[in-house]
């Protein structure tokens, strides 16, 4: 586990955020289960990331543990630096102003995430209580202003309301003017769109987009939905049982894949514009976390695999200016005709 | 308490009251009238003694009787109102408040103080309540502000065990994360977040737990180690009426009929507020 050793672009530590090294494991009764490991990425100011895997590939965990959400018996290590201060390290006193304050979240279900028993002007009130001096007609104020740059109709009235009588894509902008309260700079969004229909998905993703312009924000986007990354991201890491697998600008990973897993990730979308043919899938299902297979994590259902993939485990190498694949055979992978 | 009001607040909106809660609560209502004012209804002193009129049967004079002592058991069962609704409060607002904060703690702090819990909870369980509080009011000396103490000792830890499981359940919800990465406090996830989501099943047993108090203020007073015997108090009446049963039933039997309905306003109140609360999410 020293890819810490192989840093490109690596940001001044001052700014965005710098994740070297993340690693969360469960100690469960079928054994250590590693559900991310030696995670790194580096989000730039105003940058959009994606996060891109199937479920259980342990995207969900890396956002969790980089907000210190991993609950006992899950254990975090490595580095999480922001603004120059390592997030895994910090005291809960300080990792309070920075949650909230300066890195927010949202999350999957709006429904479960928001407080069904609070209205949301005062849900949205809390956050700016906790990092704010504004006085009671300032935050209302400011709750007011919010509602309207998340666009949420009537916002006067729908202060006063309750969570369940918001629609889906309604919580979700709920949610997004509770998280943006402070206006962060960073913003971890787990899978923001997974929940709702496909013509909220797009508002709700083209609102954040907005938002990151006119606020200067960064974001990270965990999804599985690789419309969505790009339509969204900047650069993307694709992640499989718990590593990050191949990372670059969302234009070269699309175009140029490098890592057999993004290949067949790609292979699996439906397109316009071609003859119509199968739809492509990744033969086999994810491996357990408790039991990976040695070397390789993929190689029991790659079409490339050789003999060393099964012994030793490819690591996360340079491959271009900010790209990087952990593949034994990726000029080959690189090389193959395009899966469609 | 705030959260109270807002989740009170919730619910009502828009929904019409069960029909269990209108039956209780306008018993509970008459009964609080009645404790607070008992002059405006009893016909006579409660203590007052006539001796023309010892073991009389219910007549237009004395609808329910008089006892031994030629006192009128309608009065008395009237003034018992005063002492026996201050017990359904007393012995059960004390247990309601520390349970329920001790609970919240527990439930988000889990860890070494559950296990702690845990095991009080298992030593409390062992007795049988009512043995438990006879134990300790036997201790502490009989009278109603010792009573209200033993009945607090043994009685949180019921509201405690309540409140933490329903803590537990909550803290894993995605709000409360959301809470965490806002940024707040602990103190303000658990009291402004958690709890208001997690207290329902704790004021439903509230309700039912003050139908209990009165049935135990009743017994400990007939025991002799309640409210003491000059009082008017519907346990000490039925312990004097109880060597005139086969001659005067009307001494033990009103009184009985005092506490059942009591005890049935609140049950119904306590099923209504659970029904109402229910409905919710």
């Amino acid at each position: 586990m020293t890819s810490s050793t192989a840093q490109t672009t690596m940001s001044d530590g001052t700014k965005g955020l710098v994740v070297r090294g993340l690693t969360t494991t469960f100690d469960t009764t079928r054994g250590l289960a590693i559900a991310a490991a030696d995670v790194d990425f580096d989000v730039a100011p105003g940058e959009v990331v994606g996060l891109v895997g199937e479920s259980g590939s342990g995207k969900s965990v890396t956002l969790r543990s980089i907000m210190r959400l991993i609950r006992e018996p899950g254990k975090v290590s490595g580095r999480v630096e922001w603004g120059g201060r390592d997030l895994v390290a910090m005291p809960a006193e300080e990792l309070r102003k920075v949650r909230g304050g300066e890195i927010a979240m949202i999350f999957q279900e709006p429904m479960t995430a928001l407080n069904p028993v609070l209205p949301i002007g005062a849900q949205i009130e809390e956050n700016l209580k906790a990092h704010t001096a504004l006085t009671g007609s300032q935050r209302r104020a400011r709750a007011l202003e919010l509602m309207n740059i998340v666009g949420i109709p009537a916002a006067e009235r729908r202060l006063d309301e309750y969570p369940h009588q918001f629609s889906g894509g309604m919580r979700q902008r709920a949610m997004i003017a509770i998280a943006l309260a402070c206006s962060p700079k960073l913003l971890l969004a787990d899978e923001p769109t997974t929940a709702l229909d496909v013509t909220i998905q797009d508002q709700i993703l083209k609102l954040l987009l907005d938002l990151r312009d006119r606020l200067a924000m960064s974001v990270v986007l965990v999804t599985h939905d690789l419309g969505v990354v790009a339509a969204t991201c900047d650069r993307m890491a694709v992640m499989y049982a718990g590593r990050i697998v191949e990372t670059g600008t969302v234009a070269e990973v699309f175009a140029r894949p490098h890592h057999p897993y993004t290949r067949g990730l790609l292979g699996s979308v439906p397109r316009s514009g071609h003859s119509r043919t199968m739809l492509q899938s990744i033969d086999g299902t994810p491996p357990s976390l408790t039991a990976l297979p040695q070397g390789c994590a993929f190689h029991p259902r790659c079409s490339f695999a050789t003999e060393i993939c099964r012994t030793d485990r490819p690591p996360l190498d340079l491959i271009g200016a900010g790209r990087r694949v952990a593949c034994h055979h990726h000029e080959e992978v690189a090389a193959a005709e395009p899966i469609l | 308490m705030i959260s109270l009001a807002t989740t009170t607040r919730t619910v009502l909106r828009g929904r019409k009251l069960p029909r269990s809660l209108i039956g209780g609560g306008l018993i509970l209502v008459i009964s609080l009238v009645m404790a607070i004012w008992p002059t405006l209804f009893a016909p006579y002193d409660p203590n007052l003694f006539d001796y023309n009129a010892l073991l009389a049967p219910p007549s237009w004079d004395h609808p329910f009787g008089t006892d031994s002592f030629g006192r009128d058991v309608l009065s008395r069962v009237i003034h018992a109102y005063t002492i026996d609704m201050q017990i359904a409060i007393f012995a059960t607002v004390g247990p309601f408040v520390i349970g329920t904060l001790v609970g919240a703690f527990i439930g988000y702090v889990g860890g070494f103080w559950e296990a702690l819990f845990g095991r009080l909870v298992d030593a409390t369980v062992t007795f049988p309540f009512l043995v438990l509080v006879i134990a300790i009011v036997s201790v502490l000396g009989p009278g109603l502000g010792n009573m209200y103490v033993a009945v607090g000792i043994v009685g949180w830890v019921f509201y405690a065990r309540l409140v933490a499981s329903e803590i537990k359940v909550q803290k894993r919800l995605d709000y409360a994360d959301a809470g965490r990465v806002m940024g707040y406090t602990p103190m303000r996830i658990v009291f402004r977040h958690l709890l208001p989501n997690a207290i329902t099943p704790a004021i439903v047993y509230w309700m039912t737990d003050m139908a209990l108090a009165i049935l135990l203020g009743s017994s400990l007073g007939y025991l002799g180690l309640g409210a003491q015997p000059p009082a008017a108090e519907w346990g000490v009446q039925i312990a004097d009426g109880k060597n005139f049963m086969n001659t005067a039933w009307w001494i033990s039997v009103f009184p009985g009929v005092a506490i059942v309905l009591t005890g049935l306003g609140f049950s119904l109140a306590g099923d209504g507020v659970a029904e109402l609360l229910r409905v919710r999410r």
